[in-house]
C-alpha cells in the first residue's frame, strides 16, 4: 500500500491540485440532494400554518391517537417482518452458498425475480390470492374442504397479512447480503478448522456462522428499515383492513386541505429511528472489514447434504412460491380472465385487459416512457457518482474523503416518503421549481439509490486488493493506466450490477414518486397505484407484467453490452 | 354560485314533494326553460375554426373522477370524431383530483385542460379562486335546464348518478338482501360489507354528507362497528362485489353496478328505502389550460347529444340534456326516492367530514 503513494518523490508543482474542486463539487451536489430537503423538513415540522415557531405538531403527533396508533403499528410491522425475513432468508442463503443443494443458479435467479418485483405489485397479487372471499387460494381451500362460503384460510387484509407480504419482498435483501457474505468467506479458514480436527458442523458453527453474523445483522436491519418505510403495500392492504401505518398516514396528510407541517413532523420519527438503528449497527459491528478478493484466494467449500439435499430444495421452493410462483400465477390469471379472481377457463378467457392497457388506457405510453427514461438516467448518473465517490474514498485520493463518504451514505437514513416530502417542500416553490418536471423524480431516485450504489462499489474497490494495483504501479504504470488495465476490468461486474440495481430500484419505487408526481410525470408505479384505487385489477396485472418485462429486458441487455462481459444481477 | 343553487332549490321545490324531512328531487321531471336565469356569456357552437385551432394543439389533458373505462371511452369517441387530437385521461378519486389540481396550481404547473369531477363543491372553490374559463357550449344553452350550468359559463353538469347499495347475488338471496341503510346495521352483515372513502372519492364525500344530514353521525358510528372493508374510489365497491370479495356494498356508484350486471356479473343494485344520495358531476375548462382550444372543443363535445347519449347508453348514468333518450328498461330517476345534493353544504362541511370519518373508521 505504502509503495504506491503518489506524493513520494514526484514533485507536482506545475499541476493544479484538483482534489479541492472535486471535493467541493461533489459535496455541494450531495448537500443539495440531502441537506436542503431535510432542512425544509425540519423547518416545516417546527412551524404552524402562519409560519410561527411551535412544538404543537410534535405534540399532536405523540398524543393524538390518530397518529400514535400508526406509529405503534409500524413498529410491530417492522420488527416482525425483520424477524421473519431472517428466519427464512438465513437458512436459504446458507443452503445456496455453502451446501451442494441442486439448482443453485435457478434459486438465485428466482430470488432475483422476487427482488425485482415491486412490493406494491406483490401486494396486489396477494390480494388476488388471499383476499378472504375472492382470493384464489381461499377458493381452492373451500373447494377442497367444502367449507361454507364465508370461511377462509387466509385474510390478506390484516396486520399479519401485511407483515407476510412485506416479508415476501424484503427477504431478498437479507438473502443476498448473507449469501454474498458466505460466498466470500474463503475456504482457507474452514480448511484450517478441518485440519485442526473440526468436523463439518463444528467448522460451520465456529468459523462460518460467526463470519456471517455481521451480514445477518445488517440484513435484519435492512429488512426492518424496508418494512418501516414501505408505502405501497400498506396503502394497498392496510387501508381496506382499517388501519394506517406511518407512511400511509403521512401520505393521507397531503389530502385536501394539505397539512405539510404535520406530515413533516410525522416524518421525523422515521428519520430519527433510522439514524439511531444505523448508528447501533455501526457500534455493534465496529470497523470490521475483510479484503477477500486478493491475489490469492481459496474457494469456499460446500457441505455435502447427501439425501437431505432434496428436502432442502423442497424447503427453498416452498419459500419461493410465496414471492414468485403464486403471485405471478395470479397476475397471469387475472390478465386473461374476465373476472380477476376467477380461474381462466374457455368461457371467461379474454384479451380485453391487454387491449385496454395498450389501446385504450391513455396514460400507458407516457408512464412507460417516463419510467424507462428515469430508470436509465438515474442508474447512469447514480452509478457514475457512486463510482467516483467510491474511488476517492477507498483510495483516499483526496483530502476530506471521509466527509464525502458520509454524505454519500447519509440518504440511507432517509425513508423514501420522507425524502419525497422534503423534496416537495424544497422544490415546489421559487427560486427553484422542479416539481412538475422529471428532474425532481430524478433527484429523488438518485438520492435513494446512492447509499447502496456507493456501498456496493466501495466494497468492490476494497475487494480489489491494492496488491494488484501496486504491482502495476511498481512495474511502471501510471495511476490512470493502472485504473484502466487493472482496476476497471476487475470492477466491471460490480459496475453493471450497480447500474442494474439502481434501475430496478427506480422501477420499484413508489413512496417518493407518490409525493412528487404530476399528471405529466407519472411513472408506472404511480399508474398502478391509481388503478388499484379504482379496483381495475385486470389492467394492473397487464401493466405489472409489462413492468417486469421491461426490467428483465434492460437487465439482460445491459449485461450483453459488448466488452462488458457477463454479470449477474446481484447486490452486495 | 349561491344564487344558482337557490334558484335550483326553487325549481326543486316547485316540482318535488317534501315528505318526512327528505327532499325528493326529480331529475327526469319537466324543467323550466333556460331563460329563467340571466346569462352573462354567449353560447358557442363547434366551429371549423375551433376544430382547426384544436388540431394545431393536437392534445389535451382530461382530469376526471369517472370510472376509468368510461373516461377512456369518451376519450376514444372524441379522438375518433376529431382525429389528430389526443386525449390523455388523468383519473383518480375526485378528492385526489382536487388535491392534485390545487397542488399543481400552487406550484404554477398548468397541466389540466378540462376537469370532470364527482364533487360539485370543488367548482365553488375553483370559481372562487378564479381558475375557471367561461365557456358555454351551444347545446348546453339550448337543451340544459338552467340550474345545471353556471350563468357565467364556468361549469356545466355533465352527468348525474347515485350512490346506492348493492349485493352479490351469488352470496345473498334477493329476499335477504338489505333494503335500507338501517338494514346494513344488522349483525348478519358484520365483516361482509365494502364501502368507499370520502377523503378520496367525491361520490362518497357527497353521499356521506347526505347520509349525515338525513341519518346523522350515529348511523356511521354504528356502521363502522360492522367491520366494513374500506376501499377508496366509489368505483371500487361495485368491483369488489362482482369479485365476490364482499357480499354487500354500503355505498358506491350505482352505474358501475348496472354496467357489471349488464355484463352478466352476479350483482344487483338496491336503492335504499330512506332515500338515495344523488351526485352531480360538473365539468369545466381551466383558464390556464395549456391547450385552450382543444379544451373548449372537448368541453363542447362532451355536452352534445352524441356524447350525452353515450353517457346514458354506455356509462349508465343520467344526462340532463333534454333530447337524450333513456335506455329502454332502465330505472328512471323519478321512480327512485332521492336525496338532494348540496354542493354548497359539502364545500362547508368537507373538512369536518374527512376528520370525523377518519376518527370513526380509523382510516
Amino acid at each position: 500500500m505504502t509503495i504506491a503513494l503518489p506524493a513520494l518523490g514526484v514533485p507536482r508543482k506545475h499541476k493544479i491540485d484538483l482534489s479541492w474542486p472535486i471535493l467541493i463539487l461533489f459535496a455541494a451536489v450531495l448537500c443539495v440532494l440531502i441537506i436542503l430537503p431535510m432542512s425544509w423538513l425540519f423547518y416545516y415540522s417546527l412551524v404552524d400554518r402562519s409560519g410561527a415557531f411551535t412544538l404543537g405538531n410534535f405534540e399532536t403527533l405523540f398524543t393524538d391517537p390518530v397518529f400514535v396508533q400508526p406509529l405503534i403499528t409500524t413498529l410491530i410491522l417492522a420488527t416482525s417482518s425483520s424477524i421473519i425475513c431472517c428466519a427464512f432468508a438465513a437458512p436459504m442463503g446458507w443452503l445456496v452458498a455453502r451446501t451442494d443443494i441442486p439448482l443453485r443458479r435457478t434459486v438465485r435467479a428466482l430470488v432475483t425475480a422476487s427482488f425485482v418485483t415491486p412490493p406494491f405489485l406483490g401486494a396486489i397479487a396477494w390480494e388476488l390470492l388471499a383476499a378472504p372471499n375472492s382470493g384464489l387460494l381461499n377458493k381452492i381451500y373451500r373447494a377442497v374442504t367444502g367449507a361454507p362460503q364465508d370461511e377462509y384460510l387466509f385474510n390478506i387484509y390484516s396486520l399479519p397479512g401485511l407483515i407476510f407480504v412485506i416479508s415476501c419482498y424484503t427477504f431478498p435483501y437479507v438473502f443476498v447480503l448473507l449469501a454474498n457474505a458466505l460466498d466470500r468467506i474463503p475456504g482457507d479458514l474452514e480448511d484450517a478448522s478441518s485440519i485442526l480436527g473440526g468436523r463439518t458442523w463444528t467448522t460451520a458453527r465456529r468459523v462460518t456462522i460467526p463470519l456471517a453474523l455481521p451480514a445477518l445483522l445488517a440484513g435484519a436491519l435492512v429488512a426492518f428499515l424496508q418494512a418501516m418505510t414501505l408505502f405501497g403495500s400498506p396503502a394497498i392492504l392496510a387501508i381496506p383492513a382499517g388501519f394506517h401505518t406511518m407512511t400511509t398516514k403521512i401520505w393521507s396528510l397531503f389530502n385536501y386541505p394539505p397539512k405539510p407541517e404535520l406530515a413533516a413532523a410525522a416524518s421525523v420519527p422515521l428519520l430519527v429511528l433510522t439514524v439511531v438503528l444505523l448508528r447501533a449497527e455501526n457500534l455493534i459491528l465496529g470497523r470490521r472489514g475483510y479484503s477477500v478478493v486478493g491475489g490469492k484466494q481459496g474457494d469456499p467449500r460446500l457441505i455435502r447434504l447427501g439425501a437431505l439435499k432434496w428436502a432442502a430444495l423442497a424447503f427453498v421452493f416452498v419459500i419461493l412460491t410465496c414471492p414468485v410462483f403464486f403471485p405471478y400465477g395470479a397476475l397471469l390469471n387475472a390478465t386473461f380472465s374476465r373476472v380477476a379472481t376467477s380461474f381462466v377457463t374457455f368461457d371467461n378467457f379474454t384479451l380485453h385487459n391487454i387491449h385496454f392497457v395498450f389501446f385504450e388506457l391513455s396514460a400507458t405510453k407516457l408512464a412507460v416512457k417516463n419510467t424507462f427514461l428515469l430508470g436509465v438516467a438515474s442508474a447512469t448518473i447514480g452509478t457514475l457518482m457512486a463510482l467516483v465517490i467510491a474511488y476517492l474514498t477507498t483510495r483516499r485520493a483526496i483530502r476530506g474523503y471521509r466527509a464525502l463518504g458520509f454524505l454519500a451514505t447519509a440518504p440511507v437514513a432517509i425513508p423514501g416518503i420522507v425524502l419525497g416530502v422534503g423534496l416537495f417542500l424544497s422544490y415546489a416553490r421559487p427560486p427553484l421549481v422542479l416539481y412538475g418536471t422529471l428532474w425532481i423524480l430524478l433527484l429523488a431516485f438518485v438520492t435513494i439509490a446512492l447509499p447502496a450504489a456507493y456501498q456496493q462499489l466501495q466494497s468492490a474497490f476494497r475487494s480489489v486488493h491494492t496488491d494488484l494495483e501496486d504491482a502495476s504501479r511498481i512495474l511502471g504504470s501510471t495511476r490512470l493506466r493502472t485504473l484502466r488495465d487493472i482496476t476497471a476490468p476487475l470492477l466491471r461486474t460490480s459496475v453493471i450490477a450497480t447500474w442494474c440495481f439502481i434501475f430496478v430500484g427506480v422501477i420499484r419505487e413508489l413512496s417518493a414518486a407518490i409525493m412528487l408526481f404530476t399528471s405529466e410525470t407519472k411513472v408506472i408505479s404511480v399508474l398502478i397505484f391509481d388503478l388499484n384505487e379504482s379496483g381495475d385489477l385486470g389492467a394492473i396485472s397487464v401493466l405489472g407484467l409489462i413492468m417486469l418485462a421491461i426490467t428483465f429486458a434492460v437487465v439482460i441487455a445491459v449485461n450483453r453490452i459488448p466488452g462488458f462481459g457477463d454479470a449477474r444481477l446481484r447486490n452486495a | 354560485m349561491t344564487k344558482i343553487r337557490f334558484s335550483r332549490r326553487n325549481v326543486l321545490k316547485a316540482s318535488t314533494a317534501i315528505a318526512a324531512g327528505a327532499v325528493v328531487a326529480r331529475i327526469g321531471a319537466p324543467v323550466r326553460p333556460a331563460q329563467a336565469q340571466a346569462r352573462t356569456v354567449v353560447a358557442e357552437p363547434i366551429t371549423p375554426a375551433l376544430i382547426e385551432a384544436a388540431k394545431k394543439e393536437g392534445k389535451l389533458a382530461f382530469y376526471t373522477a369517472m370510472d376509468l373505462p368510461v373516461a377512456e371511452k369518451f376519450a376514444k369517441a372524441f379522438e375518433a370524431k376529431f382525429p389528430g387530437i389526443g386525449v390523455r385521461v388523468e383519473r383518480s378519486g375526485a378528492e385526489r383530483v382536487f388535491q392534485r389540481i390545487g397542488q399543481e396550481m400552487d406550484s404554477r404547473i398548468y397541466a389540466v385542460d378540462v376537469v370532470n369531477s364527482a364533487d360539485g363543491a370543488h367548482f365553488i372553490v375553483w370559481k372562487r379562486n378564479n381558475w375557471l374559463a367561461p365557456y358555454l357550449p351551444e347545446e348546453v344553452a339550448r337543451h340544459y335546464p338552467a340550474h345545471y350550468y353556471d350563468p357565467d359559463g364556468l361549469w356545466v353538469t355533465t352527468r348525474v348518478w347515485l350512490s346506492s347499495l348493492g349485493y352479490n347475488t351469488n352470496l345473498v338471496k334477493a329476499e335477504e338482501a338489505p333494503r335500507s341503510f338501517a338494514d346494513l346495521l344488522d349483525p348478519k352483515w358484520m365483516g361482509k360489507m365494502v364501502k368507499g372513502h370520502p377523503a378520496y372519492s367525491g361520490t362518497i364525500m357527497n353521499a356521506t354528507f347526505q347520509i349525515v344530514r338525513e341519518l346523522g353521525w350515529p348511523y356511521l358510528e354504528k356502521l363502522a362497528k360492522q367491520r366494513v372493508m374500506q376501499v377508496q374510489s366509489s368505483t371500487d365497491p361495485p368491483k369488489k362485489l362482482a369479485l365476490g370479495e364482499r357480499a354487500v356494498m354500503a355505498d358506491g356508484n350505482d352505474y358501475n353496478l348496472i354496467q357489471l350486471k349488464e355484463a352478466g356479473q352476479p350483482v344487483e343494485v338496491v336503492y335504499p328505502a330512506e332515500g338515495t344520495p344523488l351526485v352531480t358531476g360538473p365539468s369545466a375548462v381551466f383558464k390556464s389550460a395549456p391547450n385552450p382550444n382543444a379544451a373548449r372543443l372537448f368541453q363542447n363535445w362532451l355536452h352534445t347529444l352524441e356524447a350525452q347519449q353515450l353517457l346514458v347508453d354506455f356509462a349508465r348514468q343520467h344526462s340532463v340534456h333534454a333530447l337524450v333518450k333513456e335506455k329502454p328498461g332502465a330505472r328512471k330517476l323519478d321512480e327512485i326516492k332521492l336525496w338532494k345534493d348540496d354542493p354548497v353544504g359539502v364545500e362547508k362541511a368537507s373538512e369536518e367530514i374527512k376528520t370525523r370519518y377518519a376518527q370513526i373508521f380509523r382510516v
